[in-house]
């Protein structure tokens, strides 16, 4: 007990220090976040309300529904949850990257006061790559076989600036010496299969940072990659962020990635954010038993486990018959504490502490006791 | 690479010389194996009223009496290093590469394929231009307008376009165009008597359509497929979230991809051609290889069938090779390994 303690609060003072280190505080001044509130001063991309809606054969597919969260310079937002919960679906729709006519999107995405919701492709397109970039799960199926590193990244550049193309690959060398690639004079030549699976990540890094971009998506950017490899990655996105000052929206259904990186949390399940607060509040007093649930699946390699590792229970919902009230009800092992509103009605998206929020029926008093008492200890 | 490419050749050669044996042993032996001696064999280069007397000097001068293998040895010989035949009048020698010398006409097989080459060629350029440019083109439309109504009547042609023979398509559009309209010439219009490039155009572009036609359509169905499935390679994502023009995501990213595979086929499918387009030429009575290839068959003249079925094997085996040589080029994963 006395030992989970220590470890939490250990880890909490390390967040506070980068926090720190990055100078201005958290965005966690977020009022009414459900979507009506106004964004946060200092947020460079504000989504507020997101609905996210692919119709159909079989029904309308609400990857997301009512989403709402800022991000500001210089941050990193985590964005948590199982395959399915509307991460990806997320990403994609800030970056406009979902196929027209397949999808109903609605609520409002501002990239530094620029309306993307209903803007035209084209002004959305010349946004791509230059003011927001993405890097993605599976670096080696993410490039293309038949064309250089080094062309990708030119090709990247020179989208967005007019160079001739010896400028652009003198400027593909250097990101490529910038992220950590051993003779990116010579390398830059290579096919991206002559890559090793964290090389690639870090050409796709340096593709996406190429045209020095205000946002940065990562989505899911370790997931492929050796355990080894994987800290190093993040360790290169941490220092890149801090050198190029973005923002930075890191997806992952890993609960030990975010903790590593992340200011804040949003912790997503069937397209809606059920929390949402900085990340050491989110370690040290979660507040929805969905994010317990991650935590307790959650393998620790800093101390042996008394215990096994608990899976949450059941299947990812439908997200075309979405569970009625609480989404969560069915696999919640607290849902019956309830008195029925779990299963009749939706939580609202509350503030139980100043900046942390998150959406469900169990009373604030009950959710620490069940905390401190069941979940805490047994991690 | 130099020694890839000097295996490949090897293999070519010993592959050339299988496909003779093969080719040599199905014309040859399999009669005699179904009962048909060296004098029924010759019976058929000699006169009507030619007694057995006659009929069996003919078996012994084409070499009929012969064990099969000294009569192979004789051709490869020939192919090797030249041979020399008694033409009645005289001795004539055919040089190496000597494909033989026609039962019928008496003339050596080469030259006479050698000659009809240009018709088979300017042919399936033409073709071959209009179908590559036509298929990839429909097929790549089709795949980014998937299920529209333009996408379904691609489809439509195409699967017309696989499914109805030459003769048919062919023998419609003389109809139509050149009995009917009166618009081109009604076959037999040889593109070697052509006046110019237009005058060309004008007799070819009704068989050069027809032959197109079947492998456009083919080729039309290949691209869509390709393309559907490129499309939704995660590159292509990448190249969208560069910010790449969707003309550029197209182009450069998809058909690149989607191109590879198609090119390969598009070589064996023109090695395939060079080697005599049969129906096409047959129909516009064009005097290609393959117009050539369905006389000789018609007269029983082996050496002009074997000579025929050689050069053919020659063009797709070396249009293989070539098409190998090029992957290389074209896909760079191909390249390291």
């Amino acid at each position: 007990m006395s030992q989970s303690t220590n470890e939490t609060t250990s880890r909490a003072d390390d967040r506070t220090r980068r926090s720190d280190k990055g100078g201005a505080t958290s965005a966690n001044t977020l009022d009414g976040i459900g979507g009506l509130g106004a964004p946060a001063a200092d947020a460079f991309l504000s989504v507020r309300d997101l609905r996210v809606h692919f119709p159909t054969d079989d029904g309308v597919v609400k990857s997301v529904d009512g989403l709402s969260f800022d991000v500001a310079r210089g941050k990193t937002l985590g964005i948590v949850g199982e395959s399915g919960s509307g991460k990806s679906v997320t990403s994609m729709s800030i970056m406009g990257l979902h196929k027209p006519g397949t999808v109903r999107m609605t609520g409002s995405i501002k990239l530094d006061d620029t309306e993307l919701i209903g803007a035209k492709a084209e002004r959305v397109r010349e946004l791509r790559g230059k003011r927001m970039a993405m890097i993605f799960q599976d670096p080696l199926s993410a490039m293309h076989p038949f064309y250089t590193v080094g062309h990708q990244i030119i090709e990247a550049y020179r989208i967005h600036n007019k160079v001739s193309t010896s400028v652009a690959k003198k400027h593909a060398i250097d990101m490529l010496g910038r992220v950590g690639i051993p003779q990116p004079s010579s390398r830059v030549d290579d096919y991206p299969h002559q890559f090793s699976g964290g090389m690639r990540q870090r050409a796709m890094i340096a593709m996406a940072l190429s045209c020095d971009p205000d946002l940065l998506i990562a989505d899911e950017p370790t997931t492929a990659l050796d355990v080894t490899v994987q800290a190093q990655i993040l360790d290169l996105i941490r220092d890149l962020q801090s050198e190029f000052n973005s923002a930075v929206i890191l997806i992952t259904h890993d609960l030990g990635v975010v903790a590593e990186l992340s200011d804040d949390i949003m912790v997503m399940y069937a397209g809606r954010s059920v929390e949402y607060a900085t990340a050491d509040e989110v370690f040290t007093r979660p507040q929805h038993p969905y994010t317990w649930g991650l935590l307790s699946s959650m393998p620790r390699l800093d101390r042996v486990r008394t215990e096994r590792l608990r899976p949450i229970k059941g299947a990812p919902p439908s997200l075309i018959n979405v569970p009625s009230g609480c989404p969560f009800h069915p696999r919640c092992a607290y849902a019956d504490r309830t008195n029925g509103l779990s299963q009749s009605e939706r939580p609202p998206f509350a503030e139980t502490h100043p900046g942390h929020y998150s959406a469900c029926h169990l009373t604030r008093e009950e959710r620490t006791a069940i905390w401190e008492n069941d979940i805490r200890p047994t991690l | 690479m130099l020694t890839y490419l000097i295996r490949r050749l090897f293999a070519a050669v010993l592959l050339l010389f299988i496909v003779s044996a093969v080719v040599f042993v199905i014309f040859f032996l399999v009669p005699r194996i179904g009962g048909a001696t060296a004098d029924d064999l010759a019976s058929r280069y000699v006169g009507k009223s030619a007694g057995e007397a006659q009929i069996h000097a003919q078996a012994i001068k084409l070499g009929f009496t012969d064990p099969i293998w000294v009569q192979y040895g004789r051709f490869v010989k020939g192919v090797l290093t030249g041979s020399d035949y008694d033409t009645g009048a005289g001795i004539d020698h055919c040089p190496a590469p000597c494909l033989g010398y026609s039962y019928i006409t008496q003339n050596p097989v080469l030259p006479d394929i050698l000659d009809r080459l240009p018709v088979t060629g300017i042919l399936a350029a033409g073709a071959a231009f209009l179908w590559l440019v036509g298929g990839v083109g429909t097929g790549v439309i089709s795949a980014l307008k998937r299920g529209s109504v333009l996408d379904r009547g691609f489809m439509g042609v195409a699967l017309a376009g696989v499914s109805l023979p030459i003769f048919f398509t062919g023998l419609l559009s003389l109809t139509i165009f050149s009995y009917g309209l009166k618009w081109t010439y009604a076959g037999g219009a040889s593109p070697m008597d052509a006046t110019g490039p237009l005058d060309l155009v004008h007799r070819m572009l009704l068989p050069w359509i027809t032959l197109a036609f079947l492998y456009a359509a083919s080729y039309a169905r290949l691209t869509r497929a390709g393309m559907l499935e490129t499309m939704n390679e995660d590159y292509i994502r990448t190249a969208r979230a560069k910010g790449l023009k969707e003309h550029d995501v197209v182009v450069r990213h998809g058909l690149r991809s989607a191109l590879t595979p198609i090119l390969t086929i598009f070589g064996l499918d023109l090695g395939l051609l060079l080697g005599g387009a049969v129906l096409t030429e047959t129909t516009f009575s064009l005097q290609g290889i393959g117009y050539y290839a369905v006389q000789a068959i018609t007269n029983n003249d082996l050496p002009k069938v074997l000579g025929v079925t050689l050069f053919g094997a020659v063009f797709v085996i070396f249009a293989s090779l070539i098409v190998d040589l090029l992957y290389a080029v074209l896909d760079p994963r191909v390249r390291t390994s």
